[in-house]
């Protein structure tokens, strides 16, 4: 079969659990209100029906609890697909995934992995304030011996979960909750893709604006006012946290000789100080202009809407860092 | 399974695995003195007679999650004292290729799934091993050792919940040597009374003297049985006392000599010994026996050799081809 149908972000992740539950009998679903209630955002709706209270698995409110039995299960040779509610709520449940799922392996000398995946939602947008909306997969990509990845697109919401799955290492999926409803064409033979790549979301030749998830629309967006401008903006979306792919970055770099990290998550100490340290570590002499970044603001995600805007990246800011780092018009 | 008779023949097992422990440690702490082992050391002096009871309720297929006071039970899971002492001295002949050290004790082969330093983190493990086991079919048992400091973490009662709503093979092994560290339990729990908090989540549970192995084993091979036959999870409180201090580092000034001094009257060891009523010849053939094993295992871990620093990064994920 080929051509596209219409579908959003959420059927996608859905679209890709169902797949994950028919292909392999070791695999079940585990989280808050998966089952029952249908997923707090609505992803696993229906799934109980189709799959049943041993596959589709509700469980209480115990995120350290559920989560150190995803990794037990996972050692014992299930694949189980752990959702956390959101990535603040995961903070419950830091010990398990870092004091056991990212250290077994190494720590036995090899003799285990630990394939689970554990989901959860993260990042603001809907009013939802200080303990549901920050964006801390920063935090996990400073682990070694998790996998952290970030699906900005449809294809990547249904394709990397499988890729996860198939894994034998802990793989973290951050899934921005203001692109459940996002809407699209995907094609309708969609599958795994690979997890390790960065992709150049739009090529460009003047600055290179690195981000993931949600940003990455508000960075397209961006690029289109660029080139307004005259300014060709390439838009990579990195899609790994960790490991990053520097290699893409350090391409791009060398090509446009400016960049610009756009992050959700905070500057002080974040994954944006991470990305443009290795720019400056191995690209340093490709640069034009000193490097830049778009972070959120260094408060908790404050409910008035007016408020939550002003504290994450926005198009507007991504313009005005990539001009900052250009030449005056005159002289271009 | 059946209890075996308590035959001369069995109580010399018990008795045996019990020394091989006592020793082993023995050698471990002169070890840590003479700076051969190094970093934390925990040792499980008079605490044997659990790990020893529990063990024989245990079949090859079941699994054991532990702490990182693990060298008796990792012993008596059986675990060659060869290996565990090159863990001990870092050496990649060690069980845990050396990266673990004394709290991360590991063999798959044995299903001895760590040596966990972060107290009750071994919990919520034991319950996903068990929900495994219940999802795929196996009638498999998972034994969780932990202490009475692990009661008071949140994931103690996340884990017991989470056993008893799915009813999951597990068995809770409580070892409560009555402190946390240098906090005594009436410290650090409002209700000392652990057993009944095991029951408030619906699973039953029972306490037992954890200085008399047999009564250990009688216990164990009894709740084993429950939780195999799809009983749903059990705990089992031995009541218990540690010797040495907590680590290598504590000057013990929270307790008595006097109180040590009283619990060491119920040594498990003299106790055993004195119910199989071994004789002075045959308590020395023993005791040259267990001895030289660990001598054994002190000259292996000394032969045993350092991996190479260029292997540092190996496994932090698993390789292409799958787990080695």
């Amino acid at each position: 079969m080929s051509g596209t149908r219409r579908t959003t972000y959420r059927e996608a992740v859905r679209g890709a659990i169902r797949d994950a539950l028919r292909r392999d009998p070791r695999v079940f679903l585990m989280g808050e209100d998966v089952g029952h209630y249908g997923g707090a955002y609505a992803v696993s709706k229906g799934l109980l029906a189709e799959f049943g209270p041993e596959r589709i698995r509700d469980t209480p409110l115990s995120e350290s609890g559920f989560v150190g039995a995803g990794i037990g299960a996972a050692l014992g040779g299930a694949r189980p697909i752990v959702e956390v509610m959101t990535v603040n709520f995961s903070l419950l449940a830091l010990d398990q995934i870092v004091n056991t799922a990212a250290t077994f392996r190494h720590m036995s000398g090899g003799q285990v992995s630990v394939p689970v995946v554990i989901r959860m939602a993260t990042g603001a947008g809907r009013q939802l304030a200080a303990q549901h909306a920050h964006s801390l997969e920063g935090w996990l990509a400073h682990v070694p011996g998790l996998r952290v990845v970030v699906p900005a697109t449809l294809a990547d919401a249904r394709g990397m979960l499988w890729t996860a799955l198939a894994d034998p290492d802990p793989v973290l999926i951050f899934e921005h909750q203001t692109l459940y409803n996002m809407e699209g064409e995907l094609s309708v033979d969609a599958g795994p893709v690979d997890l390790d790549r960065a992709v150049v979301r739009r090529e460009g030749s003047d600055v290179t604006l690195v981000t993931y998830g949600a940003c990455l629309y508000k960075t397209l967006a961006a690029a289109d006012t660029l080139a307004a401008a005259q300014v060709s903006a390439e838009v990579i979306d990195l899609r790994s946290l960790r490991p990053l792919d520097t290699s893409t970055i350090l391409s791009s770099v060398r090509k446009t000789h400016r960049v610009v990290v756009i992050d959700e998550g905070w500057r002080s100490g974040g994954l944006s100080a991470e990305i443009l340290a290795r720019v400056a570590e191995s690209a340093f002499y490709d640069l034009d202009a000193p490097v830049a970044r778009v972070c959120s603001a260094e408060v908790p995600i404050p409910y008035p809407q007016h408020l939550e805007e002003a504290a994450v990246p926005q198009p507007a800011a991504i313009v005005a860092a990539a001009l900052s780092l250009m030449p005056a018009a005159e002289t271009r | 399974m059946t209890p075996p008779a308590a035959t001369s023949d069995h109580l010399h097992h018990l008795l045996r695995e019990m020394l091989r422990i006592r020793r082993f440690e023995e050698k471990c702490a002169e070890l840590y003195s003479s700076g051969q082992i190094r970093g934390f050391l925990h040792l499980y002096i008079g605490e044997e007679a659990v790990a020893v009871g529990v063990m024989p309720a245990l079949g090859p297929e079941d699994a054991v999650v532990a702490t990182y006071r693990e060298h008796g039970h990792a012993l008596a899971r059986g675990i060659g004292a060869n290996a565990l002492m090159a863990e001990m001295f870092g050496k990649q002949e060690g069980c845990s290729r050396g990266r673990g050290g004394s709290m991360h004790v590991f063999d798959i082969g044995a299903r001895f799934y760590g040596g966990n330093a972060i107290v009750a983190g071994g919990l919520p493990l034991a319950v996903g091993l068990a929900l495994a086991d219940r999802y795929l079919g196996r009638p498999r048992v998972t034994a969780c050792f932990f202490g009475d400091g692990a009661v008071a973490e949140g994931e103690f009662h996340e884990a017991l919940n989470l056993a008893a709503l799915w009813r999951l093979p597990v068995l809770f092994i409580c070892e409560n040597n009555l402190y946390a560290m240098g906090t005594r339990i009436e410290r650090a729990l409002a209700d000392t009374d652990i057993a009944a908090r095991a029951r408030s989540y619906g699973m039953d549970a029972e306490a037992v003297d954890g200085m008399d192995v047999l009564a250990v084993e009688e216990a164990s091979r009894r709740l084993v049985a429950a939780v195999r036959d799809g009983g749903g999870p059990r705990f089992l409180e031995a009541r218990t006392y540690r010797f040495r201090a907590h680590s290598m580092f504590d000057a013990e000034l929270y307790r008595t000599k006097a109180e040590v001094e009283a619990w060491k009257k119920r040594d498990p060891i003299d106790l055993l010994r004195q119910r199989a009523g071994l004789g002075e010849a045959e308590w020395a053939a023993l005791d040259a026996a267990v001895t030289d094993e660990v001598a054994e295992a002190v000259a292996f871990a000394e032969a045993g050799t350092w991996e190479p620093v260029e292997h540092l990064t190996r496994d932090v994920y698993t390789p292409p081809g799958g787990p080695s």
